[in-house]
């Protein structure tokens, strides 16, 4: 017998069963689409924060910086220089190029190490207009797309460098920020000639800042991350629980084929192989269209994600994906990985069934009380851990340890919960349908628990990330409305316009409030100081999570200073502590506000106290009182007196619309895969219902035989996988909103230093409800249909006593 | 109460089944295959008749077009003065439902039912569940230490025991077997079989038993023997 004669036996059962083999190539290449998409999104954002940090140097090498994060005088780094230290200096800080705001980063050429020289101004003639006035912004091709126009400075494109951030000379850059004299950070390069004065001794009021193995960015986003992972392996799990089920299924229809091939001399270990190649053969096969979809799905969802990380953590990532050879790679080792753990059971199954076994297929999926038992203890400990880690650890990982064990503890216990429930139900019908209803819904428990558990899952990430996102709008939009309370926001182009500007105002507004800030480090963070004016609108409108009660006064009066609750949680102050400035600025936290979608610390002072500490801060920008009615006029007399552009005078409605649209950019990628895994669940029970409605005859046929008509059994069909999706779907509300509550009290607080009110929304239940409802009844459409149509002739055959 | 014992006895008094020019056939690989080919043929009320033949002689598709699970393909099946192959489906489900008692070879108890609801299951769809009635049947089956186990947990005796158990007790006009010893051993069939035609004997009811065994055929009133489709 040679080896194509058996493959083609084995083989023949899927020719046989075109819709079961259907479904095992999907489920894999849907498992290993979602799985290897997520993964290249991650693989795209990873390499971009990899490049951000080789083009702004944040961490390559070690820094001399301020104790207190403030400047550093330019004299430490002149003295640094003459006692031989191969050091250099770098300036940083924000600036308007018209409307588009840019890191820029001031370097020495001359003097920065090689190491750290991302863009190459090796050409002499490079490298005088670098350092020569006017001066030249080194900019990426976007960014350069977007300020050409706005600078008389000259333009020089690099592809090394990031969206958003701009390189020129140190001298331009103390003059653009207003920071003569000052400096960031002083960058220490590896190479030292030996016997140097230490810097305890040459500059004893700066510190040496160690270079971080991973970026600032990298931290910021890992818990972005980790969440896209997860949803990839809830995805991925979803697709396997097909795979799982349909691999199972055919190994125990086979069974006979199997006994017939060794009682005709196949040994075991040939049987084995050949029933392993099958299995590569189809992850290989599945795994290519697996990871060209992920590629597809990654290129649609990318860009949504690079909107996301900026909206959140204010990083930049290109939108298109480049190919990866270690991600195609890993895409089809994915893919073989989960076949192999989806089969491992069945295959060591038919390594221990003697050859003389009966042949016959055992009921699909039915596992044992005993193994009932084991899942039910799982649960109850997952669930334990997850109580556990609650109480008492903490941490990121500890957030998505409890969201975990809740997830899988509580879908483990899913069977028993809708055993019991059909049991109860059993027992308090007296009708013989009924009682016989739940006892054959049970019986099919098994066989289709896979697939609950997994609709489980998949409705329960609906709901609680639905929950949390609806709940972070609700309050996002609150905030918004008493963050933006001023009608209309003005940016002068020069300080002298907004001299005039003000003066202007002074009769045309209820006030004027203005917009100013400084950079700086504070506890060794980037952060922005703002000063506001003494206004009754901060006072009415600022969104307070705790202060003294007369914060403003002590705000106004410069004796103390507002944070945002993302700083105030990270460095776990209270209301009271005393805070380090910049430049020797001392001053108490008072009170406490929320500031969502701002990835960084920002502090609020009296407008006086910044600008005693920094006089030459810009004063451009106002945010204007004046009647609702009035916003149009006055920005009409704005255009006509000062002649500033659109972009310059933008209103609350504008303002509030486009932080809106961010927003809703932002949860666009959660959405995205929430509906796919939804989707793959719901492909998953559709493909359990359709290969159940195969051995379905011998349980309906005695029925039928004693007088229930095929109608009445088909709609006894169609009401059992509705029955299952709306137990699994009112199971799923509690634990969606465990997960919710996990997500805006835990990991929220953990990623993104804010903690959100819970709100609920059962509108969103009941449309998820009809959705879930829509797709039970089209996953019991074929069966259904396959039913109805059924000859009696099929059913007879279940009689035949000379089958 | 008298009323529904009226009804019983107005059932199994006008269980008078006739058979008319009855032919059968199937669309096979190899052709049409006939089947049964004008078969003429009277029941009693309380008959018992063996069906004998070779293997695909036309005994299960003769009880099966008697039991209404399929349609002749022309003739007539007259049972209590009504043709039942005229009777759409749903009126096919309701005489099966109420008149008619299957027995099968492979048993076809309901796989997700203990054996009390198997055993109630017909006589409840049949809208004659009588508890005194399905304890008499479980005391003379010997089935009482049964009663929580799943057909999966029975031996093949003793499911054969629940499946007359359950026929019995829906208290049909017409019993139909279909070789319902044909999984046991002789000890086995010969106790089901005591135990089906003496039931049967007590409730009145007319049995039209398919088997291979001329043994066992000998035991019932009457015997008929199927060849080639035909009654010879």
């Amino acid at each position: 017998m040679t080896t194509w004669t058996l493959a083609t036996a084995l083989l023949s059962h899927w020719r046989r069963r075109p819709l079961q083999f259907g479904a095992l190539l999907s489920g894999l290449a849907l498992a290993t689409a979602l799985w290897s998409g997520v993964q290249a999104i991650n693989a795209e954002a990873r390499a971009s924060y990899a490049r951000a940090a080789i083009a702004l140097d944040q961490n390559g090498l070690a820094n001399l910086v301020s104790p207190n994060g403030g400047s550093l005088p330019q004299s430490a780094f002149v003295r640094l220089r003459r006692s031989g230290w191969n050091v250099s200096p770098v300036l940083e800080g924000d600036y308007r190029f018209g409307t588009t705001r840019l890191r820029v980063i001031g370097i020495e050429p001359l003097t920065m190490p090689a190491e750290a020289q991302t863009v190459d101004l090796g050409n002499a003639g490079d490298l005088l207009s670098f350092i020569s006035p006017p001066g030249t912004l080194v900019v990426s091709p976007g960014t350069a797309e977007k300020i050409r126009g706005q600078t008389d400075l000259a333009l020089r494109v690099s592809d090394r460098m990031l969206d958003g951030a701009a390189f020129v000379d140190i001298g331009l850059a103390q003059s653009l920020l207003r920071r003569d004299g000052e400096l960031s950070r002083i960058v220490i390069a590896e190479n030292q000639r030996p016997g140097l004065e230490p810097f305890g001794a040459l500059v004893p009021a700066l510190t040496v800042r160690e270079p971080n193995a991973q970026t600032d960015i990298e931290q910021l986003t890992e818990s972005f991350h980790l969440n896209l992972t997860a949803f990839g392996l809830l995805a991925f799990a979803v697709g396997l629980f097909i795979v799982y089920s349909t691999i199972g299924l055919a190994f125990e229809q086979r069974r006979p084929t199997f006994r017939t091939l060794r009682c005709l001399g196949v040994s075991l270990r040939v049987l084995a192989v050949l029933l392993l190649a099958e299995l590569v053969l189809f992850a290989l096969a599945a795994g290519a269209v697996g990871v060209a979809i992920g590629y597809l799905v990654a290129s649609l969802l990318l860009p949504g994600v690079a909107a996301t990380l900026e909206g959140l953590y204010g990083a930049s990532v290109p939108g298109t994906l480049s190919l990866r050879p270690e991600w195609w790679l890993s895409g089809f080792a994915i893919a073989m990985a989960g076949t192999l753990v989806s089969s491992a059971q069945s295959l060591l199954r038919l390594m221990r069934v003697p050859l003389l076994a009966v042949a016959q297929p055992q009921v699909w999926g039915r596992s044992s009380q005993a193994g009932r038992r084991i899942q039910v203890l799982a649960a109850a400990a997952l669930l334990a851990l997850s109580g556990a880690l609650l109480l008492w650890a903490d941490g990121l990982q500890a957030g998505f340890g409890i969201l975990g064990c809740l997830l899988l503890g509580a879908s483990l216990l899913l069977p028993a919960v809708l055993s019991g429930f059909l049991t109860v139900m059993q027992r308090t019908s007296s009708g013989a349908l009924v009682t016989w209803f739940c006892a054959d819904t049970r019986q099919q428990l098994p066989g289709l628990s896979l697939a609950l558990m997994a609709l489980l899952l998949a409705l329960a990430a609906n709901v609680g990330v639905g929950t949390m996102v609806s709940s972070f709008r609700l309050t996002f939009v609150g905030w918004l409305d008493q963050r933006l309370a001023a009608e209309l926001y003005v940016a002068a182009r020069t300080e002298p316009e907004a001299d005039r500007l003000r003066a202007w105002l002074a009769t045309k507004v209820e006030s004027v409030l203005p917009i100013s800030s400084v950079d700086a480090e504070i506890r060794g963070q980037s952060m922005q100081i703002f000063g506001v004016v003494d206004d009754p609108t901060y006072r009415k409108h600022w969104p307070l999570i705790a202060g003294l009660p007369d914060v403003w006064d002590r705000v106004a009066s410069g004796e103390g200073v507002l944070v945002n609750e993302q700083f105030w949680r990270r460095e776990r102050l209270r209301i009271g502590d005393q805070l380090d400035l910049a430049n020797d600025w001392k001053s108490t936290v008072v009170g406490v506000y929320s500031d969502y979608g701002n990835p960084k610390g920002q502090v609020i002072a009296g407008i006086n106290a910044l600008t005693s500490r920094y006089p030459q801060v810009s004063r451009l920008r106002y945010g204007l009182r004046v009647q609702p009615d009035q916003v149009a006029d006055l920005r009409a007399s704005l255009s006509g007196e000062f002649g500033l552009p659109p972009d310059n005078i933008v209103d609350q409605a504008a303002l509030k619309e486009q932080s809106r649209r961010i927003f809703d950019r932002t949860f666009l990628v959660t959405g995205a895969l929430n509906i796919f895994t939804l989707g793959v669940a719901a492909l998953a029970m559709f493909l359990s219902l359709l290969t159940l409605s195969e051995m379905r005859l011998p349980q309906l046929a005695p029925v039928w035989a004693m007088g229930v008509t095929r109608r009445d059994l088909a709609l006894l069909e169609l009401l059992r996988p509705l029955v299952l999706w709306l137990t699994t779907f009112i199971a799923a509300l509690p634990l969606g909103l465990a997960l919710a509550w996990v997500l805006l009290a835990v990991v929220n607080v953990e990623a993104f230093g804010w903690r959100l009110p819970m709100h609920i929304f059962p509108y969103e239940w009941v449309r998820l409800g009809l959705v879930v409802l829509a797709a039970a009844v089209v996953s019991v459409f074929i069966p259904l249909r396959r039913l109805a149509g059924l000859a009696p002739s099929e059913l007879l055959k279940v009689f035949a006593s000379e089958r | 109460m008298e009323r529904y014992i009226c009804a019983i006895v107005l059932i199994l008094a006008a269980m008078v089944i006739a058979l008319r020019n009855l032919s059968k056939s199937y669309e096979t690989a190899e052709g049409r295959l006939e089947v049964l080919r004008g078969i003429d043929l009277d029941l009693g009320a309380g008959d018992s008749v063996a069906l004998t033949g070779e293997s695909g002689s036309g005994k299960s598709t003769l009880l099966h077009l008697v039991a209404g699970l399929d349609r002749p393909d022309s003739g007539e099946i007259v049972v209590g003065g009504r043709d039942i192959s005229k009777l759409d489906d749903r009126g096919r489900a309701a005489y099966r439902r109420t008149e008619v008692g299957l027995v099968f070879q492979q048993f076809n108890l309901v796989p997700s039912l203990d054996v009390a609801a198997n055993l109630a299951f017909h006589a409840k769809l049949a809208g004659r569940h009588d508890p005194a009635w399905e304890n008499e049947l479980v005391e003379r089956l010997g089935i009482g230490p049964l009663l929580t186990r799943y057909p999966e947990q029975l031996s093949s005796g003793q499911q054969q025991r629940v499946a007359i158990g359950r026929t019995l007790a829906a208290r049909p006009g017409l019993v139909l077997a279909d070789e319902p010893t044909g999984n046991l051993d002789e000890t086995n069939g010969d106790a089901v079989l005591e135990l089906m035609l003496s039931l049967s004997k007590g409730t009145g009811s007319t049995l039209l038993m398919a088997t291979h065994s001329q043994r066992l055929a000998d035991r019932l009133d009457r015997q008929l023997h199927l060849r080639s489709g035909k009654i010879t």
